[in-house]
Parts: C-alpha cells; structure tokens; sequence
C-alpha cells in the first residue's frame, strides 16, 4: 500500500491516469478558457497568476492551490482529517459518489481545517473546495469547521475562513441542514469569547452555507465577481417570472446592498488579511 | 398499512390543516400581536407577539400560511422574507429582556424566493437567527407544526427542545426539488420524499428531534389544551436550568448532530 502510493504519479489527472503510459511525444498543455474575456489560457500560466485571469477575472481553484497562496510556505498544520462521512441516511449512489471523489480529487472531504500563518500572524484556517461535490456541506464539513472554532475558541485564536458552496448537502438531508446550526452555535461561542472571524466569500457561497457561518464573521470580504446569494438565480427567475437585475447576487451587488464589508483580489488578499490580523492581535 | 412518506408530505402542505395562529389563538391567553422588524417592514409570513400560557408570559412566533386563498397571500404562503426573520428576533430579543420563554410555530415551504429577498440579505437574516438563537437566554421551544422546509424553517427552530407533529416533514430540500436535481424528474418526488428520510418519526429515529406530537383529534379543544400543558410543563422543567445548563443543553443537542462515533 505504502509503496504503491509511492510509486504513483504525482498528479493522475494531468498525466491521464496511472494505467495511461507517457507518450513520447509532446503533450499539449492543457488550457482554461476564461468565462469573461473568452481568452483560452495555459493552465501552467494560470497558475503562476494565482489563477487571475489577464481580465481580471478569478478562476475557482482547489482548497489546496488556494493554502498555497493564502498562508506562509510549510506553516499549516492540517487538522481533524480522521473525520469520516458516515452516509447517514443510506442514500442511494452516495457513497460510491464519495469514493469516486477522494479518488479523482486526492480530497476526502469539502474543506480543509488547521493552523497556519499568515505573514507570520498564527490564524486557524477553513478553505472549502468548489471540486468536492461543489463545496456543498455535510456532516462532515459541518463537523470540522465545529471543530475548528471550539478548538480556536479554547486556545484564543482567530479564524479565517474560505467559503464556496452550492449549500447544504441533499445526500445527507436532514443531517446536512443541522450542521448550520452546529456551526453557527460554533461561530456564536467563539464570537462571544471576544475573537476574531474574517471570512473570504469566493465563487459560490450559496445557500445553506450563505445562510450560517458565511455570513457569521465580524468581518466579510469577498473575491470580485463572486457568486453570493441564498436561493439560485434560476429558480428565482422561475419563480417570480421577473427578470433579474445586472450583477444580480454578485459580490459587488451585495455589497452594494450591505452585507459584505469589502472586495479583495487575490494578490491582495494575504496583505489584507495580515493587516486585519495585525490589528485585532491580543494582548501586546 | 403504513402511510408514505409522500403522503405525509401531502397532509404536511394540506391546506386544511391548522396553522401558526390557529395553535397561537387556541393555546394562548391574551396574544398581542407585534409587528415588523424596526428596520425595514413588517413580514406578515411571521406571526409574533406576547400572551400567557396559564399565569406564564411567552413570547410566540409562528410561520404563517393563512387561512384562505386571500389571506394566504397576505402572509406570502408562508414564505419569510429577511425582515420576517429579523421581525421574529427582535421579538426573540425582547423575550430575552424581559425572561420570557420563547415558542415557536414553523410551518413554511421554505424562505422566499425573490429578488427583494435576496438584496435585503436573506441568507444573513437566517444566518445571525441560527446564532443569536443559539445563546439566547431564555427556553426555547420549536415546534413543526407543517412543512420544515430547509433553513427558512431552522430560522425559527434552533431551541432547547424541537418537537414535530405526527404528519409535519423537515427536510434540507423539496421533495420535487430533490428529484429533479437527482434524476432529472421533478415527477419522483415519491421516491425523493423516502430516501431524504422528511417524517417526523424518521427525524425521531435520527435524534435530530425530541418528540413526535400525536395528531389525535388534530385542532380540536381536547387537541390544543392537552398540547397546550405539555409545552407549560416543558417551559417550567426548561425554566427550572441554571442558564449555563439551558445554554448548554441547546447547544449539545445540535453539537451531536452528525458527530462520528469516537
């Protein structure tokens, strides 16, 4: 086992899979096409642009890509990775779902949990992943980032807090929608403990999680052009036959309409979220 | 022969059934109804207000889906809006001053779903009822009298005890919403409302709630006086805590909620 995770490529999904032998000849780079300015980008250049797009706009990226950029190089600490999905209503096709997921994504779950610095300030650290199941919370995300806030409440420390999510989990039901208010109770304790929570709204924060601990931190920040809202666009529109507004449920608009407290790039994010840090520092 | 978990849903949404101010009116001595969030507009889909239950002073709040075609749109089919759930934490607030216990009526197909929703901070309206709920000093006490449709019904059901009607659902999604999400078919809402486990006595099952409320003689004198003494004997047990015990209490029986076996 050991040594077959070994001897596995370092990244199955650029090189096709372990079973696809390297061909001899040169590989095309694979590409993104930018959904704003339509441009087609290597990826390899993206990602030397923290995945921002000449235009501007901010392409998704994995939790992890985003720890990378985010936190001081070999600071983070990862943190309650032996929380296991239970498949608790037994739901059909969900488990296999699950495995294909770990599998393909190198993920067990739809966020990553622990503590890192940040321009050398020690913060605990949520970063929710758009490529498990779109971030969409369950058990187990809820379980975690409970975790993290009792655990940053006990040891006095801030959090910040990624957040992208298509909402509750539908696979785990009633189970999913609890986990908002086990993380809110969360949020509440640590809040009432006088520490700080900075969250970082990123394309999507939606439903159940827009509605709990998104919209839970003393300070609200989002990425530009972020998709932000409680109910889907679509079904809005179907639902009120109306047409929606420009840059409806965007960061901007919701900023606008005052629930996000400022709107931050990407490379201006660690700065940022350093100087916030700086200031609400305890003691001397 | 045991009765579906879609027909269930169906009797949950039956426009026959009682609703919020049906319990409120039947239950309670001297409601005075309060309105509007002090910020932005009163949510007629939120029913609050003072009353006694027996010499008790509570504040009641209730998700309100009308009585008849005119009066449902009135209350938006029970659909808050942010103000709604701001108007009912206001109230929830007032309790706390005044050490008044709190009881809450749910019964919505979920929050509203619009434009205006959206700009006035839906997802922030739930999102600071779900925390302020939390650590609310003062009982609390849930009760789905209907449809628990998602957060829009959480909103009003983070409490010390959560009890559901014996034919009220409580679901993260629609039944057809789930369908037509998994298989593409908003027609497989039989099969979704099974596999989302919505019934009261699966949630029983789940621990998620405390107690499944027999609809014997549903919204008759007998029905309501008896359901009536066994929410003023929950509030005396609840009020007889220390607050470190009723807070802690609340939050433990969420905190378990999906926690894996050590």
């Amino acid at each position: 086992m050991g040594i077959m995770k070994f001897l596995r490529p370092k990244n199955e999904l650029e090189t096709g899979g372990r079973n696809s032998l390297p061909e001899q000849k040169a590989v095309s780079e694979p590409e993104m096409t930018c959904p704003n300015c339509h441009k087609t980008i290597p990826v390899s250049k993206l990602r030397g642009n923290q995945f921002i797009c000449q235009c501007g706009h901010h392409f998704r990226m994995s939790a992890r890509q985003r720890l990378s950029f985010i936190t001081d190089e070999g600071s983070f600490t990862e943190m309650f990775t032996d929380v296991e999905n239970t498949d608790p209503l037994q739901f059909p096709g969900y488990k296999n779902k699950l495995e294909t997921l770990r599998k393909t994504n190198k993920e067990n779950e739809a966020v990553l949990c622990g503590t890192a610095e940040i321009n050398k300030y020690k913060c605990c650290i949520f970063i929710m992943d758009p490529f498990f199941m779109m971030g969409s919370m369950g058990t187990v995300v809820g379980e975690k980032i409970t975790r993290l806030f009792e655990y940053a409440t006990e040891k006095r420390m801030p959090v910040i807090g990624y957040t992208v999510s298509g909402g509750a989990r539908m696979q785990e039901g009633l189970f999913s929608l609890m986990q908002m208010a086990k993380t809110s109770g969360a949020v509440k304790r640590h809040s009432d403990a006088g520490l700080l929570y900075v969250t970082v709204l990123t394309d999507p924060t939606t439903g159940g999680v827009t509605a709990s601990f998104a919209m839970e931190g003393d300070i609200i920040l989002s990425e530009p052009g972020a998709t932000v809202g409680f109910a889907g666009a679509r079904v809005i529109e179907q639902t009120t036959r109306k047409s929606l507004p420009k840059g409806f449920q965007t960061a901007e608009f919701m900023m606008e309409h005052g629930f996000i407290d400022a709107i931050v790039s990407r490379q201006s994010q660690k700065k940022v979220i350093a100087a916030i840090l700086r200031m609400h520092k305890e003691g001397k | 022969m045991s009765i579906t978990a879609y027909e269930r849903v169906r009797t949950a949404r039956d426009n026959k059934r009682p609703t919020a101010v049906n319990y409120i009116r039947n239950m309670f001595l001297d409601f005075i109804e309060m309105h509007g969030d002090r910020g932005f507009a009163d949510d007629r889909a939120i029913v609050g207000g003072i009353a006694r239950i027996g010499d008790m002073p509570v504040t009641v709040i209730g998700i309100e889906k009308g009585q008849n075609t005119k009066d449902r749109i009135l209350h938006s089919f029970g659909a808050p809006n942010p103000e709604g759930y701001r108007k009912a934490l206001r109230l929830m607030k007032q309790a706390e001053k005044f050490h008044r216990p709190v009881v809450c009526f749910v019964d919505t197909s979920g929050a509203y779903c619009g434009i205006g929703a959206e700009e006035r901070g839906q997802g922030e309206a739930i999102a600071k009822n779900l925390m302020e709920m939390m650590t609310l000093k003062t009982p609390i006490i849930s009760l789905v009298i209907g449809e628990g449709g998602s957060g829009g019904a959480l909103a009003l059901a983070v409490a010390n005890k959560v009890w559901m009607m014996e034919n009220a659902i409580y679901s993260v999604i629609s039944p057809e919403g789930c369908a037509s999400i998994l298989w593409k078919d908003a027609k497989r809402a039989e099969e979704a409302a099974d596999v989302l486990k919505l019934t009261a006595q699966d949630s029983l099952e789940n621990d998620i709630i405390d107690e499944v409320i027999s609809e014997e003689n549903l919204g008759t004198e007998a029905f309501y006086y008896s359901l009536r003494d066994k929410i003023e004997a929950e509030l005396r047990e609840l009020s007889a805590l220390t607050m470190d015990e009723l807070l802690e209490q609340r939050y433990q029986h969420f905190r378990k909620i999906g926690r894996p076996m050590a």
